[in-house]
């Protein structure tokens, strides 16, 4: 409950910071709606669609309404997939919108205890370190070796987490050891003759949790001739903070991303999570305001390219043989890569390349699966609602290897097939292992 | 504000989930796609079958309580804002494609059904549905009805109210009739399937549609052709039907929205030209191979500077890119786009267009005039800004001579996207005193208490006559 007090509070500071030419904008011609997964999995209710946010957003700086119960709803609902984007004829930064008011009614919101020190613990103390994430994934390591997950599992105490909490532990990648996780390259030179010079952002939780899809993405590096240069001093992108209304947070771990990369000399900083590169991407954005920083930001921005994007550019397949035995794969978009960084045809090219399986594009494959950070596990209902709709459209496929290019989307849709009782049959498969699996 | 028996009322009929009056829910029904307009209903309703939509509506007519039927909220003249209150009806439970009639070439559909979907559906079976708003991804046909869409096929395939053959309504007295049937013939009384289509919900609501279908073309051919001056491009179409083809589509950029679109596409357009027809034509192979070679002769005796001919499917999307891309580029120049749709017999074109620019000299805006050359439904647009007060009162005064002298030269205030209550203010200098009089007589015969979209169509007050200076 936000008291009106807070709810004031709140309004003048949506008369204060949102950006009122961008609320105009938005000509209210709805062609965001039959892109937008909530408006459609809420039975078309306009409270949950793109236009409809942005006029609530619009109705509370002009006072029309109050941002009440009701308007935080619809904002919370937002899977922040900016699917709307790319359809709008009127080229309306919705995702900065969105951003802007949830970090408005976070600031001026009183969580209750609880709340406060998780948002805190998870926020300030765990994503922004590294050696907290290799620990806490470790922690995980431990469990899952130690016999205590077993032990987890047979006594039902998994039954007391919500539905999908309990299936989520199940679809949980085995960790890497803390050795492993420790012990990381900071340069990796070309095999062959070099192309380029990159740079890679290994990301917080793909260098932990997801680390074999990190080593798969510098090995493609490198086979497609690129000298690799991780710098040591890089961090969290700072995405779940900043879409969690903690732009505060965001903007210090991006001054130390752009520090991190900006002397290093490379054509391109290279990221194989779609939800880390679209934040990356905006870092200008992010910093606009901030006369030190947007220009060294932009300069970090243009940079920044996802691997099929990159793969792609030097013909990596065409040059490198790549086969597989013969299975049905499919391609889910990862939102945030297709939406924000517009890459939606490379990894398409890159999976039809590889001999002897088959690619099938599945229907509304550019249709958020429900990730979306950390909201399947907040907004679990529309989550699992989202995901179901989705795992039809895996199955009329018939593809037993479902493809995603962001860590998120890849867990989702392991969760999807354990939901849906398929995990003996349907794998789910970042691009990178897919690749390296077919270069060998 | 519904009293609180009046809602319990309501909430009986269609149940709690379906009866929505939070001010987050009213306020997202407060608009459509029309620029300036906005006002809250009292209530949101999602009626879930005809019977609901007949008791709902009995209840508002002994209550008199304004009712405004809604689709996707995505028209132009405000048809679907609810200006005097009342409850929103959604048919967002009443989208079901009903059925597809393959021996009589029909589909029937509820009115929430989104139009494109319904297209996909009946192309799947080899039938054609002509229809084609540019808002078709996100319009339903119930919309479609009511505002007598049209599209960019009209010259050759006529606009929705070509195709409905049959319906079903509720009248404001809560009776359900139905009208037509899936005939070719029917002279069976008064035509009120034609009288209900277009008729913005200010006579009824409708809860079912029996649309005609044709067989679907085999092939089609685009081209585009550029040129030098209007007057050329716009003897091109008279020449084109003169010559007794009938293209698919015709349509129509003059030099400022290609200049626009340039800048904001970079496909390589010339924005030294004057004025571009993209055009289209589909039927059997033979048939658009030969039509298209004489329309591209005629283009060059007309003395177009430049013919192209789509030779793949990928040449086409390429030649229709700008055409596609002008309403995007036009709503990014500034934040509020007006977009009209002053229609003009075709022969006027060069006349209408070479006004328009001469109007927006007069007033220093910029409009730039793209649209459907084929049947002289133009899209004269200003892109502009709400908070620009004194720019607004030249918009406005604009337009209002541009819908005058599309009336002098014989054509109507509006082509495609209705009257609502934005071009309510000037229906009379298209139809005279009596004219509304006549249409007044029907409204009130039908909607005594005045609940069915109320405000809409007719003014409270005429604009005065604009004397178009010659």
């Amino acid at each position: 409950m936000t008291t009106v007090k807070e709810q004031q509070i709140i309004q003048a500071q949506f008369q204060e910071r949102m950006n009122q030419d961008e609320l105009l904008n938005c000509m209210r011609c709805g062609f965001c709606l039959p892109s937008c997964p909530t408006y459609i999995e809420s039975g078309f209710k306009e409270t949950h669609s793109p236009r409809g946010r942005i006029a609530l957003m619009k109705a509370v700086v002009d006072g029309l309404i109050e941002p009440d119960e009701d308007v935080e709803r619809s904002l919370e609902l937002c899977l922040g997939c900016r699917a709307c984007e790319p359809v709008c004829p009127s080229g309306v930064k919705y995702g900065h919108l969105l951003e802007e008011a949830r970090d408005i009614i976070q600031q001026n919101k009183r969580h209750s205890l609880p709340v406060k020190l998780v948002r805190n613990a998870v926020f300030k103390g765990l994503f922004p370190h590294q050696e907290r994430m290799r620990m806490a994934t470790g922690l995980l390591g431990f469990y899952q070796r130690s016999g205590l997950q077993t032990v987890t599992r047979k006594t039902g105490f998994m039954k007391l987490l919500p539905e999908n909490l309990a299936t989520m532990e199940k679809v949980l990648p085995t960790v890497p050891s803390m050795k492993e996780m420790k012990n990381r390259p900071e340069y990796l030179p070309p095999h062959g003759t070099q192309t380029k010079r990159v740079a890679f952002f290994k990301g917080c939780l793909m260098d932990t949790m997801f680390l074999e899809s990190n080593n798969s993405t510098m090995k493609l590096l490198q086979l497609a001739g690129c000298e690799i240069v991780i710098p040591k001093n890089q961090t969290c992108c700072g995405a779940l903070h900043g879409h969690s209304g903690e732009k505060d947070s965001a903007k210090d771990l991006a001054k130390r991303n752009i520090q991190a990369f900006e002397e290093l000399n490379v054509d391109y900083i290279i990221t194989n999570a779609g939800g880390c590169g679209a934040f990356l991407v905006d870092y200008d954005h992010l910093l606009e305001k901030d006369a030190d920083w947007n220009e060294r930001a932009k300069a970090f921005t243009e940079k920044i390219k996802d691997i099929s994007e990159v793969l792609y550019e030097l013909d990596f397949h065409k040059k490198q043989k790549l086969e597989l035995p013969y299975q049905v794969v499919t391609y889910q978009d990862s939102c945030h890569l297709r939406n924000v960084m517009k890459t939606a045809s490379a990894p398409r090219v890159l999976l039809e390349s590889i001999k002897g399986m088959e690619y099938r594009e599945m229907k509304d494959a550019d249709r958020c699966c429900g990730s979306a950070g950390i909201y399947n596990i907040v907004e679990s209902e529309m989550s699992m609602q989202i995901l179901d709709s989705k795992m039809e459209q895996t199955k009329a496929t018939h593809a037993t290897t479902i493809v995603t290019a962001n860590p998120g989307c890849l867990l989702q849709m392991k969760l999807g097939i354990e939901r849906e009782g398929l995990s003996d049959k349907v794998r789910a498969i970042h691009i990178v292992d897919l690749l390296i699996e077919a270069s060998a | 504000m519904l009293t609180s028996e009046l809602k319990q009322k309501l909430i009986q009929i269609v149940g709690v989930e379906n009866y929505e009056d939070t001010k987050a829910t009213r306020l997202v029904y407060s608009y459509d796609a029309t620029p300036n307009f906005q006002a809250m209903p009292d209530a949101v309703i999602s009626p879930r079958n005809t019977k609901e939509v007949s008791e709902i509506v009995k209840l508002c007519n002994q209550h008199k309580i304004p009712i405004v039927p809604r689709g996707s909220g995505s028209n132009l003249c405000g048809g679907t804002c609810p200006i005097e209150g009342g409850v929103v009806l959604l048919f967002r439970h009443m989208n079901r494609l009903l059925e597809i009639d393959e021996e009589n070439l029909t589909v029937t559909v509820q009115p929430g059904v989104i139009t494109l979907d319904m297209i996909k559906a009946v192309e799947e079976k080899g039938l054609f549905y002509p229809p084609d708003p540019s808002s078709m991804k996100i319009s339903t046909i119930g919309g479609n009805i009511n505002e007598n869409s049209g599209g960019l096929r009209g010259l050759k395939y006529g606009v929705t109210r070509d195709y409905v053959i049959a319906l079903e309504i509720v009248l404001a007295n809560g009776d359900i009739i139905r009208t037509g049937g899936k005939l070719a013939k029917d002279v069976a009384g008064y035509d009120l399937t034609r009288l209900f289509v277009g008729s913005e919900g200010t006579l009824g609501v409708i809860t079912e549609a029996t649309l005609k279908l044709i067989p679907i073309p085999e092939t089609k051919k685009v081209m585009l052709a550029l040129y030098q001056d209007i007057e050329a491009a716009a003897r091109t179409v008279s020449k084109i039907i003169a010559n007794k083809i009938i293209p698919a589509t015709m349509e129509f950029l003059d030099q400022p929205t290609l200049k626009v679109v340039e800048d904001f596409a970079q496909i390589g357009l010339p924005t030294n030209v004057k004025a571009v027809l993209l055009i289209e034509q589909d039927g059997a192979p033979e048939v658009v191979e030969n039509d298209i070679q004489r329309i591209a002769d005629i283009c060059t005796a007309e003395s177009a500077v430049s013919v192209q001919i789509a030779k793949s499917p990928e040449e086409a999307e390429a030649l229709t890119t700008a055409r596609r891309s002008a309403l995007s580029a036009l709503a990014r120049l500034k934040p509020t786009t007006i977009l009209e749709d002053a229609t003009v017999p075709r022969s006027e074109i060069a006349k209408m267009v070479n006004g328009i620019n001469k109007i927006a000299e007069k007033y220093q805006l910029d409009i730039c005039t793209f649209g459907h050359a084929g049947d002289g439904n133009l899209h004269p647009t200003c892109p502009t800004d709400l908070r620009n007060l004194e720019e607004m009162e030249r918009v406005e005064e604009a337009f209002a001579e541009i819908f005058a002298l599309a009336i002098e030269l014989g054509g109507t205030i509006t082509g495609e996207h209705g009257v609502g209550v934005m071009k309510a203010p000037y229906l009379e200098w298209k139809l005279g005193r009596e004219g509304i009089a006549a249409m007044q007589a029907i409204k009130s015969s039908l909607d005594p208490t005045n609940i069915m979209n109320p405000g809409k169509m007719f003014a409270k007050e005429s604009r005065k006559r604009v004397v178009v200076a010659r």
